[in-house]
């Protein structure tokens, strides 16, 4: 992280923002999968699983066939298939989503270790950037500039989703699915196969966000890899309340806050680095105690979510 | 529209068990093309159930339907709504996050993969232009009044071009005139031979006025089918009750005049609604104890923000609202000490849990007091179920057990539920509002006696409700509630009907 050095207190700024790009990606992926199947009226907390095992099956596919764009779709199809095992449990009566999301966590981070060790030391091809920082001739601001694709694939998404959700006939049957279970039977709707797709989509779209850590940033399998991103992820979308749009801002907002560590570290303050570094750990945990309140429910929430019922 | 008639339905020996109640019991009714018929029935009769196995929202154990002379099985809502069957749930079936409009296009079957807004809103504006009664189709449900909502459901029945339409007490958050002016219009498009309408009231008014054929229920059973012509008020109510055990209407004697210091004052109240607009205008309301204030008025004028706010559910502008001379704000403290019960409509999902059982919702209130509980920390499950069962008694509460959870239980019994906890207590100040929303009539007197009782107890009591036979009936003092204000006042002496509709309907007027 050497990009800010000669850029001086702008650079840090820029490493910022810089950072924010890169980092936000994952998060942004997660908290749109995560945005689908709460409207639904389902909560998936096993998406922190799903990062982790998206990220190890897109890497060992990129080993092993050289295609980065095919580990991407291996990611996803790992993400959809842990959903739809989170859906299928789900379905069946008397099961809580929550506990099924934890077991999902646990049952998706443990086959990605499992799987794999033999990939922590190859290395794989890794996707390429798109070139934004092309007006410069300034390194720095060149290769800050090299943007993941997934990036702009989840904005896309993102502004995709949001209209979606108003303006299509499954967007609609999303919201009605998560808003009031007895409106859908009144109108002779099921709202099962609803989030069983709203379920499997999402993970879909999370085991995308897993493909970028391996394959873009950091660009490496390991273990600790993740770290708990997929979590934050489910916290960032209480703070985006349920919003598409909103959660793009917000992923860029987490995104930022983990980059103010390395940002401050390459122009040599090093003094609080691990505290500096926590920065996004407690920025969660004030947004989530700023956004809740004890006389309203949070705006926006679907009603039908059992954390809001 | 098709030229074909609107189907006639036959119902045979219809039953359906729920655990160990039987809600229904080889129930036979037909209901001829183009007629309006009336279901009648006490409070857990079976008529809920009655329609919503025909919709196939519930299987039936066994019995068969007749639609225009083929049998056909029903076993989901959507094959109801190809043959061109539609209902008017008690419950609301609404999705309240979402608009007018939203809610209209989602309870079609085909919904195109793109939805253009402007064009179904341009056609939900014309097709509400030949309503009688229209809604803004961009609102959203959550913002709508009980009444409002009411029509929604309707008006979206009719635009989703049902033949055939259940209405389970359709005009229960109705004024008088409204309801007239819904049923008017079923009654006109049955006879034009576009609807056959099952109608589910308590009214008696109603089935004289606009039913032509009457089924009654009693106890799951088909207490017997009859011509609206040949049916007097005696032989229905002896029908459904069972041989006069119907209780006479017992109009409450005025208090004695009530003076001295108001128990309840709420002084130039200003509150927003949901929608950050000003909804409560400067109220200023006077209650003492030993009175009944009723507050008339139609829904949508601020009832519903009104009793929010004194339930400190609401935040105010400004104003101040005092109890016992002292500020109030709804807080559990202040409640027990200056001894508030507060009943809001739709008991439900506003002043019930309905996953608890009828037990435990009974003991809300007291469960951490004596004899209840044991040091304040333990419950006292020996006494609990003695507690309930007695309330259960006194309430009349139809209920198979204690132990049942409350939402298996009829509309009319959770509103007893709900009123046994709150009057079982030592009330000084009791705010209710719609009482006896859905209540059948013997069920309604009786509600209605215990909060005159309540008052001769010399408790001060505020009742807001649409109901404005019900606000004549036991109210001392009568206020108008119009656009956010109080608009009239008379005493109960000089109480005119004309008068008090006037301004009712001043806020439409203007
Ligand atoms: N889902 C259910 N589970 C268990 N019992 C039920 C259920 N639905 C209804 N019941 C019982 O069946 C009986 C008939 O209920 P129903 O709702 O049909 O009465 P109703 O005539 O519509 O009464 P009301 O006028 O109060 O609405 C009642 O005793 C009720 O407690
Ligand atoms: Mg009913």
């Amino acid at each position: 992280m050497t990009e800010a050095g000669e850029l001086g207190w702008w650079g840090v700024l820029f490493a910022i923002f810089a950072g924010a790009i890169r980092v936000s990606t994952p998060y942004l992926l997660v908290s749109l999968g995560e945005t689908i199947t709460e409207k639904s009226g389902r909560t998936n907390l096993g998406l922190e699983g799903t990062l982790v095992l998206g990220a190890m099956c897109a890497f060992a596919t990129s080993v092993i066939t050289g295609s980065p764009w095919l580990g991407v779709l291996a990611a996803g199809v790992a993400g959809a298939s842990l959903g739809l095992l989170h859906a299928l449990i789900c379905n069946l009566p008397r099961v809580n989503d929550i506990a099924v999301g934890i077991a999902l966590f646990l049952l998706g981070v443990g086959l990605a270790f499992y799987f794999g060790k033999p990939f922590i030391e190859p290395r794989a091809t890794m996707l390429t950037g798109i070139s934004l920082g092309f007006w410069s001739d300034h390194p720095a601001i060149r290769s800050g500039l090299e943007v993941n694709p997934l990036f702009f694939l989840g904005l896309l998404l993102a502004i995709f989703l949001q209209w979606s959700l108003i303006n299509t006939k499954w967007g609609l049957y999303l919201r009605m699915a998560g808003e009031s279970e007895d409106a859908a039977r009144a109108v002779g709707r099921s709202v099962q196969s609803v989030r069983t797709y709203a379920t499997v989509f999402g993970g879909f779209i999370s085991g995308l966000g897993g493909a970028s850590l391996s394959l873009f940033y950091p660009g490496n399998w390991n273990e600790g890899l993740s770290s708990g991103q997929g979590l934050m992820a489910i916290a960032l979308v209480i703070f985006a309340r349920w919003n598409p749009v909103r959660c793009f801002y917000a992923s860029l907002l987490f995104g930022g806050a983990s980059a103010i560590g390395p940002a401050l570290q390459s122009v040599g303050i090093n003094q609080g680095y691990y505290l500096i570094n926590a920065a996004p750990y407690v920025f969660t945990l004030g947004l989530l105690i700023y956004s809740s309140s004890a006389s309203y429910r949070l705006a926006g929430a679907p009603s039908e979510l059992s954390l809001s019922r | 529209m098709t030229v074909l008639p609107p189907p006639t339905i036959e119902l045979r020996n219809i039953s359906k068990q729920f655990g160990t109640v039987r809600a229904l019991d080889a129930v036979s009714a037909r209901f001829q093309s183009g007629r309006v018929h009336a279901l009648l029935g006490e409070n857990g009769a079976g008529k809920s159930t009655l329609v919503k196995c025909l919709l196939g929202y519930y299987r039936a154990d066994a019995g068969e339907t007749i639609v225009d002379g083929r049998r056909v099985a029903i076993s989901h809502p959507a094959e109801a709504h190809a043959l061109g069957l539609g209902m008017v749930y008690q419950h609301f079936t609404l999705v309240p996050q979402m608009t007018v409009a939203e809610n209209f296009v989602l309870g079609r079957g085909k919904i195109p993969l793109v939805v253009k807004w402007k064009d179904e809103q341009d056609q939900l504006r014309s097709f509400m232009a030949g309503m009688p009664f229209r809604l803004d189709p961009q609102r959203k449900v959550s913002t709508l009044a009980a009444g409002e909502k009411q029509k929604l459901e309707i008006l979206k029945q009719l635009y989703l071009g049902r033949r055939f339409l259940v209405l389970d007490e359709p005009t229960s958050v109705l004024t008088p005139a409204e309801a007239d002016e819904v049923l008017g219009e079923m009654r006109n498009l049955a006879n034009a031979s576009k609807l056959t309408v099952v109608l589910i009231t308590h009214k008696f008014r109603e089935v004289e006025q606009f039913a032509q054929d009457v089924t009654v229920l009693r106890g799951g059973k088909l207490a017997g089918s009859v011509d609206q012509k040949d049916a007097s008020k005696e032989t229905l109510a002896t029908m459904m009750f069972g041989g006069g055990t119907a209780e006479k209407s017992r109009v409450a004697k005025p208090a004695a005049v009530a003076d001295g210091v108001p128990y309840l004052k709420i002084h130039e109240l200003i509150a927003d609604g949901d929608r950050g607009t000003p909804v409560l205008n400067g109220v200023s309301i006077d209650v003492r104890p030993g009175e009944i204030v009723g507050v008339a008025g139609v829904s949508g004028n601020g009832q519903k923000e009104l009793v929010e706010v004194l339930a400190g559910q609401r935040a105010t502008t400004s104003g101040s609202i005092l109890v016992d001379r002292q500020a109030f704000s709804g807080t559990r403290s202040e409640i027990k000490r200056a001894g508030v019960a507060l009943i809001s409509e739709e008991p439900l999902a506003n002043s019930a849990v309905r996953t608890l059982s009828v037990m435990e919702n009974l003991a809300l209130r007291q469960f951490d007091e004596k004899p209840l509980s044991l040091a304040k920390f333990f419950l006292n499950r020996s006494r609990l179920a003695p507690f309930a069962r007695d309330l259960i008694q006194r309430y009349k509460v139809r209920a198979s057990s204690p132990f049942v959870r409350l939402d298996t239980l009829s509309g009319g019994n959770v509103q007893r539920v709900v009123l046994a906890r709150e009057l079982s207590r030592d009330v000084k100040l009791l705010i209710v509002q719609n009482p006896c929303f859905g209540l059948d009539a013997s069920a309604a007197t009786n509600i209605r006696q215990q909060i005159v009782d309540a008052r001769d107890r010399g408790a001060a009591v505020l009742l807001v409700s649409e109901d404005l036979d019900e606000i004549l009936e036991i109210s001392d003092r009568i206020l108008v509630l119009s656009e956010g204000t109080v608009s009239f006042e008379t005493s109960r002496a000089n109480a005119e009907v004309y008068e008090i509709g006037r301004h009712m309907a001043g806020a439409h007027a203007a």
